[in-house]
């Protein structure tokens, strides 16, 4: 295989995943957001609230432009880049990926164009309903998106096939509740509507910086902070949960985030800050503070995590077992229909560690010919990128917690504090709106660098998943995408910030000549409650 | 879970063969005169408020039709790993065209009309009728392709490889039947579109749609004639070797499959499916006269017949094959070797039929509140259309 094939072909998953992923998040998270507005605005009847929901749901859906267009490029890219992934994994990862174009794609898809057309063809709440299936749509395709990614981390409920030359789905009920899709979908989705409440957090905070449509922005800001709130406490519980599922499932990509060299006696600290050292296999200046891994990872004071050392031994022994596995299945082939029983028992006994054996071929043709040198230099390249896993992981947990505080402390203002925002906290939320989308593309990073040299962990190494495709083929593409995604982003970008600037245009006299007749009543609700009863 | 041997290996792949076809034939129905009414937009639309017209016909709905074509990618995946695997990556560089065209749809369709300028306005116009025009030849050029077979041959690990250059292989698919089949799939969705137009909008719009509409038409019929007396005369064909194992295991490489004179041979063995290119013909034959005749419903739902016609019908000539190799038969596709397993197939199926009743339930629903005409007063207010 040839290596500058895999090298790019992961450059430009890369790039088109991350950059879909810009849009994701807002998506996932506004499409609630702008639901509940419009259910206060139904239950209420109150015209403001209809002004948000149709000024927050416009920035959506300049967003979700986006995000569909990019998610299409993502649908079609593992068959494209990712031949034989997609030939080896297809029976297991198409699934979800299937339904969740059944199940989800197809529900947000349809409803969105009623969601912006049907204002004067719906009744209140069959328009209510259609905001709440986009919303509902948006966040099942995660789920599905999640369950599909989290196997690729946790590849459970499936075993090879050698008749097949792949992995094949033996329980369906596995795949879909694997603890890892699990603990990641509520993890990620979390992390979209902290997104979308910074967001809209930030926006609004500029209005009232500005002294403009400050109803709408002091509404919003109590709708961000208490969603957003909420939001910030499940991302960081929710990543506690996929840390724990991590420490006994790919123990590995826990170790490098870690930067732990050797298996610490139970219970291990927690390393705060240090330089990782790959060459000296140390981590140089480390602040730790005792306990808090062992506590994470394993919750318990008397388990043990293993170090990268110990996990390198442990490959090599995998290695070796793979490499059974592989000759058992040459004979497979060889023998088709007549294959003695003990050999297919070898290769039972082995199957698990094929994938072993397929490190390998980055160095030789055939497994079975490699020497104790090869396979214990093999065993070495399973070790992923710690430097840049360490401090990603770090920078993300920071920006987790800065959230939760920046919620809190707006929470607390819209709660107990009249709605009074001092002017420096309204600076600070509109600073930080971009700290999200930092956040959650380090967490797609430290998720997918950290597999690396997998595709599918433990099953399938990434130098084997690509297609038969030229360098040209992959530098057209790559500079196909560049060009043509920069050139979306700034017209994205121009229009949101075009659209933010113009502000909410619709209802404006509707609502004052609504809240002028109904002043008595509003004063004595404070004017701000966003419960006042209904007409 | 023992219960997916209640339907046999066989029949599942039968039915999955089916659910493929009928999703890409929900797609052409569907996102077809979405695509068709992007390459009329800057036809048929003269002004700016007729261009809006025109957009606002299929502006709700696109999005939810498009779904069938991203659908039928997640399907092939889920249930033809092996079709997606080769074909994905072998048709390439048309793979990345397509996408590039799918992408600046929805971009277009939403951004279009959210800055006043003559000139932005105009450039999202042409970029709906990229959208639409070349996904629409495209898919055609691939159909063309597949049914004189594709040059991969797969490893016996399953690997595929490609023959020819990087510019051989992307303009060997470029090849003078494959045109053909390409114009006869971009005339058919701009009949469609205009079959869509003549029904939602009005006035000179409605008019010049039809206009258009009956040309594309008549090259569409032409066409298809022409098409298909070429695959008769001048295309040869695939035919499995030997006994055909209907329930093994999904290996391409455990069955023999040699040239066959004509695909034409399907239709000694199985006459009856000659219904299908005969819808195809009627179908828009219908169309045409519907367009000239200025009929609305009847036109669109006889379009809709002649696409079901025309795509059915290649697939049931090619059946049992999916992706014939024209470098080496042997790793030729078919129904019987290029699906998922018993239970991923089983499983699938059950999920589909959980949901499909539901999605054509809160589509026709979708359809139904959106019914009626687009009229310039409805684009000229403050609305909230594009």
């Amino acid at each position: 295989m040839d290596l500058d094939i895999v090298e790019l072909s992961r450059l430009q998953f890369a790039m088109t995943a991350m950059f879909h992923f810009l849009f994701v998040p807002l998506t996932l998270g506004l499409s609630i957001l702008v639901a509940i507005m419009e259910t206060v605005y139904v239950m209420t009847a109150r015209p403001i609230w209809r002004q948000m929901t149709k000024f927050w749901g416009t920035l959506f859906g300049i967003n979700f432009a986006l995000g569909v267009a990019t998610g299409i490029t993502m649908e079609f890219q593992f068959g494209m880049n990712w031949s034989y992934y997609s030939h080896y994994v297809g029976d297991v990862f198409g699934a979800p990926l299937a339904i969740e174009g059944l199940m989800a794609f197809f529900l947000e898809a349809t409803f969105v164009g009623l969601f912006f057309f049907g204002w004067d063809k719906l009744s209140r709440v069959q328009h209510l309903m259609v905001a709440w299936l986009v919303a509902i749509g948006s966040n099942f395709s995660a789920l599905w998106i999640l369950i599909a990614n989290g196997w690729m981390q946790n590849p459970v409920g499936a075993e090879f096939n050698p008749d097949t030359m792949r992995m094949e789905m033996t329980s369906f009920f596995e795949v879909v509740f694997n603890e890892v899709a699990q603990a990641k979908f509520v993890h990620t989705v979390s992390a979209g509507y902290v997104t979308a409440s910074v967001f809209v957090l930030g926006v609004s905070a500029w209005y009232l910086l500005k002294g403009r449509h400050t109803a709408l922005a002091r509404r919003s800001i109590t709708v961000a902070a208490a969603f957003g709130l909420a939001s910030a406490l499940s991302v960081v519980v929710l990543g506690d949960e996929s840390g724990y599922s991590t420490s006994h499932t790919q123990k590995m990509k826990l170790a490098a985030v870690e930067g732990m060299w050797e298996t610490h006696h139970a219970p291990a600290p927690f390393t705060l800050v240090g330089i990782p050292d790959v060459e000296a296999r140390e981590t140089h200046y480390a602040v730790e503070i005792p306990w808090v891994m062992g506590l994470i990872g394993t919750r318990s004071l008397t388990q043990e995590i293993p170090g990268i050392n110990d996990l390198v031994d442990e490959a090599e022994g995998r290695i070796e077992s793979g490499i059974i596995a592989y000759d058992a299945l040459m004979t497979i082939r060889e023998t088709r229909g007549a294959t003695p029983p003990e050999v297919r028992a070898t290769f039972e006994a082995n199957s698990d560690n094929l994938g072993f054996a397929f490190l390998l071929l980055r160095y030789m043709e055939d497994p079975r010919e490699a020497t104790p040198e090869q396979i214990a230099m093999t065993a070495q390249d399973t070790i992923p990128g710690v430097l840049p896993l360490f401090w990603a992981f770090r920078i993300m947990v920071g920006l987790g917690f800065g959230f939760i505080a920046v919620m809190a402390y707006f929470f607390w203002r819209s709660s107990f504090r009249q709605q009074s925002y001092p002017r420096w906290a309204l600076r600070l939320a509109v600073l930080i709106i971009p700290a999200p989308w930092i956040a959650a593309e380090l967490g797609w990073f430290v998720a997918e660098y950290g597999r690396q040299p997998w595709t599918v962990d433990g099953v399938l190494p990434t130098a084997l998943s690509v297609s038969h495709l030229s360098v040209q083929d992959l530098l057209l593409t790559i500079a196909g995408f560049m060009i043509f995604y920069s050139a979306l982003f700034v017209i994205e970008m121009g229009l949101m910030l075009k659209y933010i600037r113009r502000g909410p245009t619709e209802d404006v006299e509707e609502t004052e000549t609504w809240e002028a007749r109904h002043e008595h009543r509003l004063r004595t609700h404070d004017g701000q409650g966003p419960f006042a009863p209904a007409e | 879970m023992i219960l997916y041997e209640f339907v046999s290996y066989d029949l599942l792949r039968v039915i999955w063969w089916v659910l493929l076809g009928v999703l890409l034939i929900g797609f052409a129905l569907t996102d077809g005169f979405d695509m068709g009414v992007g390459a009329l937009l800057p036809f048929v639309g003269r002004t700016d408020v007729e261009r809006r017209v025109v957009i606002n016909t299929v502006g709700p709905v696109w999005e939810g039709n498009q779904v069938w074509f991203i659908l039928g990618g997640g399907a092939i995946f889920a249930a033809w790993p092996p079709l997606y695997a080769v074909s994905f990556s072998g048709f390439y560089l048309a793979m990345f065209t397509v996408l590039a065209a799918l992408i600046l749809r929805p971009v277009a369709f939403k951004y279009r009309s959210k800055r006043d300028s003559a000139t932005w306005r105009s450039a999202w116009d042409w970029a709906l009728f990229i959208g639409g025009a070349v996904p629409a030849l495209v898919f055609g050029v691939a159909v063309g392709n597949v049914l004189q077979g594709v040059p991969f041959e797969l490893t016996p690990d399953l690997f595929s490889r490609y023959e020819g250059s990087f510019y051989g292989k992307f303009l060997g698919l470029l090849n003078p039947f494959a045109l053909l089949t390409g114009l006869v799939s971009l005339t058919m969705l701009i009949t469609h579109g205009a079959a869509w137009l003549s029904l939602k909008s009005e006035g000179a719009v409605a008019a010049r749609a039809r206009r258009y509409g009956t040309v594309t038409g008549l090259l569409t019929i032409a066409g298809y004639v022409l098409a298909g007396l070429w695959l008769a005369l001048g295309i040869e064909g695939y035919a499995i070797v030997g006994e055909v194992i209907t329930d093994g295991p999904s290996n391409p490489l455990y069955s023999e499959v040699a040239r066959s004179a004509s695909w034409l041979v399907s239709y000694a063995e199985r006459p009856w499916i000659a219904v299908a290119p005969v819808m195809g013909l009627a179908g828009m034959v219908m169309a045409v006269r519907g367009l000239r005749a200025g009929r609305e419903v009847s036109t669109l739902l006889w379009s809709k017949m002649g696409i079901f016609g025309a795509i059915s019908g290649v697939g049931l000539t090619m059946f049992p094959f999916i992706l014939p190799s024209s470098i080496d038969p042997r790793s030729s596709l078919t129904v019987w070797d290029s699906s998922s397993s018993h239970q991923t197939l089983f499983t699938m199926l059950v999920v589909t039929a959980i949901f499909m009743p539901l999605i054509l339930m809160y589509t026709a629903w979708v359809y139904k509140v959106l019914w009626g005409k687009v009229t310039e007063d409805d684009v000229a207010g403050p609305g909230h259309s594009y």
